[in-house]
């Protein structure tokens, strides 16, 4: 080395000092190269060892921790159970609800209006998106729309279905649906509008009608973010769908707990939660699952 | 199609040269009021391998686009075959398309597969049609844009630094293969590049574009196959970079920046 430059050996010999404290002891004369021992072997998030041994035990065991201290606080008094029943009457509770039907007609209302609501909503929500993205006219029409209504809260909303579709079933799979075009929207517009400039030119290359470009180029390209959209579409309607329940509703998981209130049954309020978080955690997986199978072309997967 | 294209099979046919396969007069292109393609005339015949040279910026990738049919805001007059295909310097290839389906874009019939395969087998990936795109290495992908410009039966190929991004090596089996898959489907070829040896070692003519406009066009004598130590090789050399403006005296034998010397 003939040229030295010495800011580089002094940081080096910093960073060299962080790692080892006897190199700080050196003198600096900024001839000598400093070494510093890299980091070997260590696996990072892409590399190798992604399903890190025990790691799925170890989050088994943190929500098993959680249950324990629950359960150990309601045995010392310090929970009390009219207050939040504790884990094993819960369990009780959930085979009692279970058994004489309650907790599956329950259950079984409230699958419906999310199933219907995302069967309207994530269809609709997805052709606004071609629309809007496929056109510089839907683009004008839909968008600025779509844009202005996403910031009003949708639960803001509920007085003006209820008031146009009365108390019954459609207010509240209307405002699930509505909920549900959102994230799909947003998501699906968003990935097609950013779909690589030269997948057109290619496409203009290779003579493609329109009508292959869109289902070989925009439809495949949209596909991601429309599954990103989903996911956040199956937590929005769950989440809607309690509210819905709660206001006023004679069946579903909603109905339940806002009867368990008035009976100050904080048991029967918590295997409803339960319910909801499975439900949740449920669905996720299933997005998930389809993720999985139909971007196995996407790097990193 | 674009503005100022016409494509061979429309009635303006009896304007070309009868054997033509690219007929350009006078075509320019601006952008932001700088006039960056002054006036080109271009004449390329059918099975004829022509290389375009220049430097960057010179205005060769804008020609390549007008005669892909990509740049409407050219203006001349501008005759191409219809079936043409372009590979890109990069693959290009839909990452969520297998290989397969990446080379049979846009093609249809019930034969497409098998062409497809075909094809495949020819750039030498036979039974990797259904690999991911992203599997592939960058000469491997270069190779499969290749494969889908050809399972088009192209009558005019036009080739954009197809090479420039793939290493050393790499680059002088695609050499070899471009010139053996021309000799086979004998398509008209725009080869443009920056490159000097390689444009030597591919074309029967070579045309340098300096300024907008075409400064030399000669064609290549040197004998097959051609060798960098041929003394034709390194003369043309020497006359086209010196049309592009390097001098080889003073800057040394690094000029074209390419590796390859084992040849």
């Amino acid at each position: 080395m003939t040229v030295v430059d010495t800011d580089r050996i002094v940081v080096a010999a910093t960073r060299s000092a962080e790692l080892n404290p006897d190199i700080a002891a050196l003198p600096l004369t900024g001839a000598a190269p400093v070494f510093v021992k890299l980091p070997s072997g260590v696996t990072d998030e892409l590399g190798g060892h992604r399903a890190r041994p025990g790691r799925g035990r170890q989050r088994l065991i943190g929500v098993a921790l959680l249950f324990v201290l629950w359960e150990a606080a309601s045995l010392l008094g310090w929970i009390k159970p009219q207050d939040l029943a504790p884990p094993t009457a819960v369990v009780t509770t959930g085979a009692h609800l279970l058994s004489n039907g309650a907790l599956l007609t329950a259950l079984w209302a409230s699958l419906q209006r999310v199933f219907w609501g995302l069967f309207v909503g994530v269809p609709l929500g997805a052709l606004l998106a071609l629309a809007a993205g496929l056109s510089r006219t839907g683009e004008n029409l839909i968008d600025g729309n779509v844009q202005m209504l996403r910031f009003v809260p949708i639960i803001g909303l509920e007085s003006l279905f209820v008031l146009w579709l009365g108390v019954g079933e459609t207010a509240k799979i209307a405002m699930i649906t509505l909920g549900v075009m959102f994230p799909i929207y947003v998501n699906t517009y968003a990935a097609i509008r950013s779909l690589d400039p030269r997948f057109g030119e290619l496409a203009d290359v290779l003579g493609l009608s329109q009508w292959a470009r869109i289902r070989r180029i925009v439809l495949p390209a949209a596909l991601p973010g429309f599954l990103v959209g989903l996911r956040m579409a199956m937590a929005v309607a769950w989440l809607l769908l309690v509210f819905a329940e709660q206001i006023n509703a004679s069946s579903g998981l909603g109905y339940l707990i806002v009867q368990a209130q008035t009976f100050f049954q904080s048991n029967v309020i918590v295997v409803c939660l339960v319910c909801y978080a499975v439900l949740g955690l449920l669905t996720d997986s299933l997005v998930r699952f389809i993720e999985r199978v139909t971007l196995r072309w996407q790097p990193g997967r | 199609m674009s503005v100022g294209i016409v494509t061979a099979t429309e009635p303006a046919m009896e304007f070309l040269a009868p054997s033509g396969a690219v007929w350009v007069r006078d075509l320019r292109r601006s952008f932001a009021d700088r006039e960056i393609v002054r006036g080109v005339d271009l004449r390329i015949a059918p099975g004829e391998f022509v290389a375009l040279l220049g430097r960057s910026g010179s205005g060769k990738t804008t020609i390549l686009r007008a005669l892909a049919g990509l740049d409407g805001g050219v203006t001349g007059e501008l005759y191409v075959p219809e079936r043409r295909s372009v590979v890109f310097q990069d693959p290009r290839l839909l990452p969520w398309a297998d290989v397969l389906g990446n080379v049979i874009l846009g093609t249809q019939g019930s034969a497409a597969a098998a062409r497809g395969a075909e094809a495949l087998d020819e750039v030498g990936l036979a039974g990797h049609e259904s690999d991911w795109p992203k599997t592939l290495s960058g000469g491997e992908a270069q190779r499969v844009a290749l494969a889908r410009a050809l399972v088009r039966e192209p009558h005019l190929l036009l080739l954009d630094e197809p090479f420039g991004a793939l290493d050393a090596l790499t680059r002088i089996r695609m050499h070899s293969l471009v010139v053996k898959l021309c000799e086979r489907h004998h398509p008209a070829v725009l080869f443009v590049t920056h490159d000097v040896d390689e444009a030597i070692l591919l074309a029967d003519r070579v045309l340098v574009l300096s300024e907008g406009q075409i400064s030399l066009d000669t064609a290549v004598e040197v004998a097959q196959p051609r060798l960098r130590s041929d003394h034709q090789f390194s003369a043309l050399r020497s006359t086209l970079l010196a049309e592009l403006g390097v001098d080889e005296s003073t800057e040394g034998s690094t000029h074209t920046g390419d590796p390859i010397q084992i040849q």
